[in-house]
């Protein structure tokens, strides 16, 4: 997910720091996009160049298996390979570092037969120990500083060494997610000297992978440099290429202000650009960049309600808000045409989405009888009153995407038209967490990214972050347990599927609208392309005239 | 003047400590500590084991009660120990080193274009005879603090970098890459140093050794760069001071729009993540800055008007300006001995 800077945090900040000076910054947000999809690239791909890259944030580190926001990925992804890659276009999981593997028939023991042909850019070879080091590191001396990869390897046991080129990873439990978590960043497979280096010296650039790139330098809040390993020959079958990369380097700055990587790009001082705004898009198409665009998946933008108290303790209450929300007018009026309303709780590019659309139809008369018979009626204000109860709520957010406030202004008039108030309450990272905890909320508003359904578990399952604040649920959590547990491919989607139903039926989410990724690229650039995380890959990447 | 000096020195560390305890309380009193902060923004929602949690806090110092934190990272800034960052695990001193140079260069040159270019103002509006370039003149300082430094600066990318290709839009090499920021920077700068200066001359030339000079045949040119700037310089070099302040704020901004790295870019960074070493180490290293700058700008008075008189003020640790010197038609004491001094130079 982009992250952005919280206003007032930084002005207070500013304040703060220099005690006697006023410092008005304007928000410098990556974000929203516009455009069409990527076009098919013509011609011969070119070696050589340079590829200028702008990113819209600072990355927080460029070792893969630590870092979680896009433009810290953009730059560790093309450092490290991983045992399995996922097809963006089908979800179905290919082979990378491991030709092939086999899974337990109870899921607890996946084993991966490597190439034996790949060597990380320090010249040592990939082995099974090397896979062992990796695993045996993150759930161990590394599993703070890398959450998101100790919450993958849940339930880790062991990685055993069958031979040098075979290893079989065990779980304690079922562990059906893991499969495509071996595709992932996160779990990219680095150099047996890195598995066991110090966190903090890999976050700053002690990093050897076996990736197409090489990182060169990295400079904190101010880029990075990588180039292309001329011996590598190990691409998945994802990638349009096997060999080497085309471009000799990637120049990777951190360029803040979307209106400067617009009119950089549009000048020629950069290649491609990230984070393009709506505003943006004419000045990269009026100098004959294009635009490319794709949905995360993963859990959308939704309002997730605290069902313990308030007016939203009722399922009818929220399906009535729910049933008031124009999704498709979100997208129309305050997003663009790289968006889509939501259609599930899950996103359209997630493996396992099932379409719901039916069920998040905009019908405000409904939402008005039902709200009427629930016995919520006008008062003076237009707000629907009950028992000297107001039907009003907040929504939490964090300003990690430059649309959301626009978006959540739309919602509140939308709900106010059928007399429900909406509060915003944006708040900073810190004051969402602390939130978070205390249940200080009635709606929270995030998305999630993840190329699996399973992401519906840590965000719905009562076992997970419980954002609803629900007691026991044993058809959703029945489901979600036995997804994790679930062998059979079509069988576990089916899970995945009701889930997704259960999740709508009880209204533990009001889905919004797909967040979307949309890069712009310069005229002569080709074949940057998206992973299944909607995460650049720049192997395939090339710079016509170069 | 050695007491003044030191007791210069002793409020500078009283100033430089209140900043340190001011900036830890607030940065203590957040409403989410900086671990859960940290694995939030890594973890992307998921739920963390709560045994990794607590190992982390604890190497950080987070499972310690306030006190103990408070005395444990004094204790470590006054042996110039700042700690490491949160989110990138690099010592905030290098993050900080790295990042000021670019900063001072930055601010640097902005000062020396706000010095040029105000003082050119507040001086050609000061001589000129021409009331209409006087009031024109006069309009700009209003003008250049009212527009926004973020909207000057994406202005001047617009037009020198997007349009005409004269400077990069963003970096940090080269000389090149300083001169768009710096104006950006110098702008609000300069505005402070013509009106002050602008409002000093024109106190000064209504002064009544203004008269007496102009009376002995001085030309209105002498009599403005002998006397009248003399007398009027001081308050400007006053705003100086605050203005290096001005300066590391508007490096936030200035840092942003031109994605240049240093101390601006360092704070908005460090204060997004809820980065509290480096937030801290930010704080304490702006007050360092600005409590040196202003120590400097104090010592420079008496080397500027020999009238002031640092020991007189040592008791009291205040430092007694002539005020009323400057103050139209009226003549300060002070001024009366100083004034015929420099009559005697212009006749």
């Amino acid at each position: 997910m982009p992250r952005t800077v919280p206003a007032r945090w930084r002005l207070a900040a500013a304040a703060l720091v220099v005690a006697p000076a006023l410092a008005l910054t304007a928000c410098a947000g990556p974000g929203t996009a516009a455009g069409g999809a990527p076009s098919a690239d013509a011609g011969t791909p070119v070696e050589g160049g340079t590829l200028r890259f702008a990113l819209g944030a600072s990355p927080s580190g460029v070792d893969p298996q630590q870092v979680g926001s896009n433009v810290s990925i953009y730059i560790a992804r093309q450092l490290a390979d991983s045992l399995t890659d996922q097809d963006p276009e089908t979800g179905e999981i290919k082979p990378w570092l491991a030709t092939s593997w086999e899974v337990s028939d109870d899921l607890t023991q996946f084993t991966f037969h490597l190439r034996d042909d790949v060597t990380f850019s320090d010249g040592t070879p990939l082995t099974a120990t090397t896979v062992k080091a990796n695993f045996d590191a993150l759930t161990g001396p590394l599993g703070a500083s890398a959450p998101l990869a100790a919450s993958y390897l849940a339930g880790y046991q062991e990685t055993k060494v069958v031979d040098e080129h075979t290893v079989t990873v065990v779980f304690a439990a079922a562990n059906a997610q893991f499969l495509q978590a071996s595709s992932t960043v996160t779990l990219a497979i680095l150099s047996d000297a890195t598995a066991t280096a110090d966190p903090a010296a890999r976050l700053q650039g002690k990093v050897v992978g076996s990736g197409p790139f090489v990182l060169k330098s990295y400079t904190q809040d101010q880029g990075a440099v990588i180039t292309k390993r001329a011996d590598y020959a190990w691409a998945s079958g994802v990638a349009d290429h096997e060999g080497a990369a085309y471009v000799d380097e990637i120049d990777f700055s951190i360029v803040p202000e979307s209106g400067v990587r617009a009119g950089g790009l549009a000048s020629g001082q950069f290649d491609a650009v990230g984070d393009v705004l709506p505003q943006d898009v004419q000045q990269i198409s009026g100098a004959g960049g294009s635009l490319l665009t794709r949905t995360n998946p993963g859990v959308v933008f939704v309002l997730q309600p605290n069902v313990a108290s308030g007016p939203l303790a009722d399922v009818a209450v929220r399906r009535a808000v729910s049933q008031a929300i124009n999704r498709q007018e979100l997208v129309d009026t305050v997003l663009s045409d790289a968006f889509k309303p939501a259609t599930s709780v899950l996103a359209s590019t997630t493996p396992g989405y099932v379409d719901l659309s039916k069920d998040l139809a905009f019908d405000a008369d409904a939402a008005t009888a039902a709200l009427d018979a629930a016995g919520w009626a006008k008062g003076a204000d237009g707000v629907r009153e009950k028992d000297g109860q107001k039907l009003s709520f907040d929504v939490i957010y964090a300003p990690n995407f430059t649309g959301s406030q626009a978006v959540l202004e739309l919602v509140q008039q939308q709900l106010r038209a059928v007399g429900v108030e909406l509060e915003l309450r944006q708040l900073t990272q810190a004051e969402q967490t602390a939130a978070q905890k205390s249940g200080d909320y009635d709606t929270y508003y995030y998305n999630v990214t993840r190329a699996d359904g399973d992401i519906l578990r840590p965000q719905f399952g009562v076992q997970g972050s419980n954002l609803n604040k629900r007691g026991a649920d044993p058809v959703l959590d029945g489901l979600l347990a036995g997804e994790l547990t679930q062998a059979d491919a079509a069988a576990r989607a089916d899970a995945i599927g009701k889930a997704q139903e259960a999740v709508l039926d009880q209204v533990y989410a009001i889905p919004l609208f797909e967040l979307a990724q949309s890069i712009g690229v310069a005229k002569d650039v080709h074949g940057v392309t998206f992973d299944a995380s909607s995460r650049l890959l720049f192997h395939d990447a090339w710079i016509a005239g170069k | 003047m050695t007491r003044y000096v030191l007791g210069r020195v002793l409020a500078a560390a009283a100033v430089l400590w209140a900043a340190f305890t001011v900036s830890f309380v607030v940065l203590y009193l957040l409403p989410s500590d900086p671990v859960s902060v940290m694995l939030d923004n890594a973890s992307a929602g998921q739920s963390v084991d709560p045994a990794q949690v607590a190992a982390l806090r604890a190497r950080y110092g987070f499972d310690q009660g306030p006190l103990q934190q408070y005395l444990s990272q004094l204790g470590h800034t006054l042996t110039g120990d700042l700690g490491t960052s949160l989110s990138s695990g690099a010592p905030v001193r290098e993050l900080i080193g790295q990042a000021l140079p670019q900063t001072a260069a930055l601010a640097g040159l902005a000062l020396v274009i706000a010095v040029v270019v105000g003082g050119g103002v507040a001086l050609l509006a000061s001589w000129t005879r021409s009331d209409r370039l006087r009031g024109l003149l006069l309009a700009l300082p209003p003008l250049g603090v009212a527009v926004p430094g973020f909207w000057v600066g994406l202005l001047l990318l617009q037009l020198f970098s997007f349009r005409w290709y004269w400077f990069p839009a963003v970096g940090n090499e080269g000389f090149a890459s300083l001169v768009l920021p710096a104006v950006t920077l110098a702008i609000p700068a300069s505005a402070s140093v013509a009106q002050v200066l602008a409002q000093g001359l024109d106190a000064a030339w209504r002064s009544p050794y203004v008269e007496t000079a102009l009376a002995k045949g001085a030309t209105r040119t002498r009599v403005l760069t002998r006397h009248v700037v003399r007398n009027a310089v001081l308050p400007a070099l006053t705003v100086l001071g605050v203005l290096v302040g001005h300066l590391l704020a508007g490096s936030v901004v200035a840092e942003t729009v031109f994605s240049r790295q240093g101390f601006g870019r360092l704070v908005e960074e460090a204060v997004t993540v809820q980065d509290i070493p480096v937030v801290q180490g930010l704080v304490v290293v702006a007050a360092v800055v600005f409590v040196l700058v202003n120590l400097l700008v104090d010592l420079a008075y008496p080397l500027l008007d020999p009238r002031i008189d640092l020991t007189a003020a040592a008791g009291r640790g205040l430092l007694r300006l002539p005020r009323r010197s400057r103050s139209a038609g009226v003549p300060g004491r002070a001024a009366v001995p100083a004034a015929p001094a420099e009559l005697r130079s212009a006749a």
